[in-house]
């Protein structure tokens, strides 16, 4: 049984909180120049659209955004009986020398973004890479930090975060689960 | 998602659920071909088996690739530097191959149903390159796979296969895929290269190339063994040519649309003439790129999870 | 035969008594005694005698296969004499006719008479050896057959190898029919099957299998047919296959020619469709090929309306590394004899197709009768020749395929209500190659006596 514990973010939250990671962003890189978003699937997607469209109405011009599977990259393949489903990686620009921006729902073990650090490096050498989070949840297996975090949220293990965005989901709200 | 498939032997016993999946994860594959490191890592530490009794140089090379692209390591044997030149049977060499610690073989066997004995004979998937007269799966999906990329479905099109349906297993694929993703499928092809009661594999047999492509959405047109003539099935390359060979004003009949496919090697000027085999509509090339796809994901499905809980 | 000293009288009680050959079908007791069948009736003493209790069971007379590969000499690691006719008795079958393709092949007196003594020592039933028509099986110089025929074959045949030259066939018919002696031939137009490994037609076509077209078998029939109108000798086709050879045969029967066929379980059972629902089970390979549906039904209807006058198994035992192969690569046949029974009746006889005095009168009387071992005519023919050898076989005497009194003690009983699964590792032939394996059958024989000796009781080969 899983029961919903508590709201941490609605609508509005969600709203400024990617409002202010656009501008820590253009503030940490001095602009858009050579800046690229790439948004780890399946939650990341929308989150990398909604921060370039942010970033566009601050700065009046559009960065380029791809998106990411990293499911042939996981570590946990062999430990799973069942097969992901692979989806498509569509980065329709080359990452060399670009200042990379990883964006993802939530960050906690930081496995995800290790197998997405290997995809972005395998399609080319990026000048520099940066992570965005909506949500850090702790508990990380792996040295790996976020540059830009909407929210940390101190959890325990039994918890889900659950993100939904109204791009995937019904809804703008994050909410702390918990395994009963 | 998982396959119900254990090993990938014949697209007649395969269900739909697992050729929709197959479809779908190439088409995510397929990106990687195109990347300046064609790397992936996820089946690192996976050895693959190509044991080739038949020569070929495409399907397997294909099949390296796509093993290659997807980090596992490959080993082939072919018949003319194996034991099997010493008299090993198909089983002894299976085995040891199996004890060597391969993850998954790949074989390509004249005889139909070879690839269902190993099957049995092994415990680790089996996969059929092309067993004689019988079916050649990977061939049906990745064609299975042109078309839908290029038409944007499979459901409702008309596929004439046109050539020695007899010996062809690219035929028998195609025939099983097609019918159980919707489409329609016309053989032709002279009467002795057609096999009895082809019909009631649910397609429809014709001697009359013009009839076969009329309103065709695809013209697939097969490898013609020109050793078949020795055995008198047909008289002479020329005059098969003149009959069934696919031209410009034959494909004209086909939609205007029409894809021509032909799974290689060609034979120029016999079953197909380069005015068309070189044209717009020709995917001769694409079908090549989507086999690496198409394996790619065979590859991942059956190999890249875990063992079962 | 193997079984030596004087039988100890039986007494089998109580059972079903079907015995065609005298149009009996009744519930009555049978005494041997003394290796003969010394009393039939109702209400028999024991006498002293061992008493069987065949209440619900079937008495019949000892069953005859008019075609079995014992492959001794030559090939005994796929079977020998031994083994095929303890398999033979398992199977309730208590003569077997042992074709001619061992190696070397059974192709003159002194090799008729090498199958004799090594059955007189060996075997556990009957058996009758076949010779072979041409010298070598090679189809072109007659071998000796008058030799053969004093010697004890019972009939001629290059089974194996059809007889593809029709001036040959036509030598051996008017040579062979001054010994009363039937040609058996496995038809088959050889240019039309090679390479081929089952039958032609759609299931073929679905697995990309060469295919034997039913008119190759056809063809040859048809010849056979004019040759014995032509020479007036005796044919018997082996292995009746198709709807177009029944139709042959229905019309020779009507214009009264000397020709016969069998039909196997096999054939009367199993279709093509099996080869792929077993995605190619080398043990469902057999020449004649398994059959489409239209042929097994005209089969059936052919031996209900006694077109086909006789079954018989083609007991073709293979060592496992010959099937264990490749499809094209494997071995023809199929190791038939433990299972011919209960696959008749678990798919004849229980579903009604075919009466149970039919089914017993082809597996005793129908062989007896075109093999000339009983009382009942030869078809027509010229008669034997003044002074041929009776048909002698290591014991005095063979059951003629009757239960008639005074006649060798070869009775078979038969279960029809057991149930039992086919595990081919438990067949005492050497030749495990049956596709039938695991298969639940009803219908099992029970106890076999050959010559008043009980060889096979409950299963258990006892000989």
């Amino acid at each position: 049984m899983v029961t919903e514990k508590a709201r941490i973010m609605d609508e509005e939250a969600m709203r400024r909180a990617i409002t202010r990671i656009a501008h820590e962003i253009l503030e940490k890189n001095k602009g858009i120049e050579g800046l690229v978003l790439v948004g780890i699937r399946r939650r990341g997607v929308p989150l990398a659209e909604r921060l370039a469209r942010q970033i566009e109405a601050i700065e009046g011009r559009r960065v380029p955004v791809g998106s990411l599977d990293i499911t042939l990259y996981r570590d946990d393949l062999t430990l799973r009986s069942d097969h992901p489903v692979v989806h498509r990686t569509e980065v329709p620009f080359a990452v060399q020398g670009k200042k990379v921006v990883l964006v993802d729902d939530v960050l906690y073990t930081g496995r995800t973004v290790r197998a997405a650090l290997d995809a972005i490096m395998d399609l080319g050498r990026p000048a520099l890479i940066q992570l965005a989070v909506l949500v850090d949840r702790g508990h990380r297996e792996l040295p790996i930090r976020a540059d830009y975090v909407g929210k940390n949220v101190p959890t325990s293990r039994r918890e889900i975060i659950h993100v939904k965005l109204k791009e995937t989901d019904d809804e703008d709200a994050v909410i702390i689960e918990e395994m009963t | 998602m998982k396959l119900k498939s254990r090993d990938i032997l014949a697209l007649e016993e395969m269900p739909r659920e697992d050729m929709e999946l197959i479809l779908d994860t190439a088409s995510s594959m397929k990106e990687i071909i195109y990347r300046p490191i064609k790397k992936v890592p996820t089946l690192r530490g996976k050895t693959v088996v190509t044991l080739f009794y038949e020569a070929s140089t495409r399907t397997r090379t294909s099949f390296e690739l796509a093993a290659k692209y997807m980090s596992a390591d490959t080993v082939s044997i072919a018949t003319a530097t194996s034991s099997v030149q010493k008299g090993e049977t198909l089983k002894d060499t299976a085995r040891t191959l199996r004890v060597m610690g391969s993850d998954c073989v790949i074989m390509r066997h004249p005889v139909s149903g070879s690839c269902h004995f190993l099957a049995r004979v092994l415990d680790i998937p089996v996969i059929n390159g092309g067993d004689g007269m019988h079916e050649h799966p990977t061939q049906g999906l990745l064609d299975m796979f042109t078309m839908r990329e290029k038409k944007g479905r499979l459901e409702g099109l008309r596929v004439a296969i046109i050539g020695d349906i007899y010996h062809s297993r690219v035929a028998r694929s195609n025939i099983w895929g097609l019918k159980k993703m919707g489409a329609s499928v016309v053989v032709c092809g002279p009467a002795t290269l057609l096999p009895p009661e082809i019909e009631k594999m649910g397609v429809e047999a014709t001697t009359r190339v013009e009839e076969a492509v009329k309103d065709a959405d695809v013209v697939m047109v097969l490898r013609l063994q020109l050793e078949r003539q020795q055995r008198g099935l047909f008289p002479s390359a020329r005059e098969y040519s003149r009959l069934w060979g696919i031209t410009r004003e034959r494909l004209n009949l086909a939609k205007p649309d029409a894809l021509l496919m032909h799974p290689g090697p060609m034979n120029r000027g016999i079953e197909i003439a380069s005015e068309v085999a070189d044209s717009p509509q020709s995917t001769i090339e694409d079908q090549v790129t989507n086999g690496v796809a198409v394996r790619m994901a065979i590859l991942y499905l059956l190999l890249g999870g875990g063992e079962e809980k | 035969m193997k079984l030596r000293g004087k039988p100890e009288p039986l007494l089998i009680r109580g059972g079903r008594v079907i015995d065609p050959a005298q149009g009996i079908d009744a519930e009555m007791d049978v005494l041997l005694a003394d290796g003969v069948v010394s009393q039939l009736g109702h209400g028999l003493e024991a006498d002293g005698a061992r008493v069987f209790e065949a209440r619900g069971l079937w008495v019949v007379p000892g069953l005859i296969d008019m075609h079995v590969h014992l492959r001794e000499p030559g090939e005994e690691w796929k079977e020998d004499i031994a083994s095929g006719t303890r398999a033979a008795a398992a199977g309730g079958f208590t003569t077997v006719v042992a074709m001619a393709n061992t190696r070397p092949p059974v192709d003159d007196a002194s090799m008729v008479n090498s199958i004799l003594a090594r059955a007189a020592e060996k075997a556990v039933v009957h058996v009758l050896p076949v010779g072979a028509v041409t010298r070598g099986l090679e189809g072109k110089e007659l071998a000796e057959m008058g030799d053969m025929a004093e010697a004890g074959a019972v009939a001629f045949s290059d089974d194996g190898h059809p007889i593809a030259d029709a001036e040959v066939m036509r030598c051996a018919l008017e040579y062979g029919c001054v010994f009363g002696k039937p040609i058996i031939d496995h038809c088959q137009e050889p240019s039309l099957t090679r390479d081929a490994v089952m039958h032609l037609g759609y299931w073929s076509t679905v697995l990309g299998l060469r295919g034997m077209p039913a008119a190759a078998e056809e063809i040859m029939v048809a010849r056979d047919i004019m040759l014995a109108r032509l020479t007036g000798g005796r044919v018997h086709i082996a292995h009746a296959s198709t709807r177009g050879t029944v139709d042959l045969l229905r019309g020779a029967r009507a214009e009264g020619l000397p020709v016969t066929a069998e039909v196997t379980p096999t054939h009367l059972c199993l279709t093509d469709r099996l080869v792929h629902d077993t995605w190619y089970d080398t043990n469902t390979k057999v020449n004649p090929p398994l059959r489409a549906a239209e042929d097994v039904e005209a089969l059936r209807r052919a031996l209900a309306e006694g077109v086909i006058e006789a079954i018989a198994t083609d007991h073709a035992p293979h060592h496992l590394d010959d099937k264990d192969v490749e499809y094209n690569y494997a071995a023809f046949g199929i190791s038939a004899l433990e299972t011919a029974v209960p696959l008749l009746l678990t798919e004849l006889v229980h579903p009604g197709l075919i009466a149970p005095g039919t089914l017993i009168e082809r597996l005793t009387a129908g062989p007896a009768r075109i093999l000339g071992l009983g009382a009942g005519s030869l078809p027509v023919g010229r008669q034997p020749a003044a002074g041929s050898a009776p048909v002698v076989a290591g014991c005095r005497r063979v059951g003629a395929g009757s239960l008639r009194v005074g006649g060798c003690a070869d009775v078979t009983v038969i279960d029809p209500g057991l149930e039992r699964t086919v595990d081919p590792e438990r067949f005492y032939s050497k030749g495990r190659n049956t596709p039938l394996g695991g298969r639940k059958l009803r219908g099992w024989p029970v106890l076999t006596v050959v010559a008043g000796h009980v060889v096979m009781r409950d299963g258990e080969v006892l000989a």
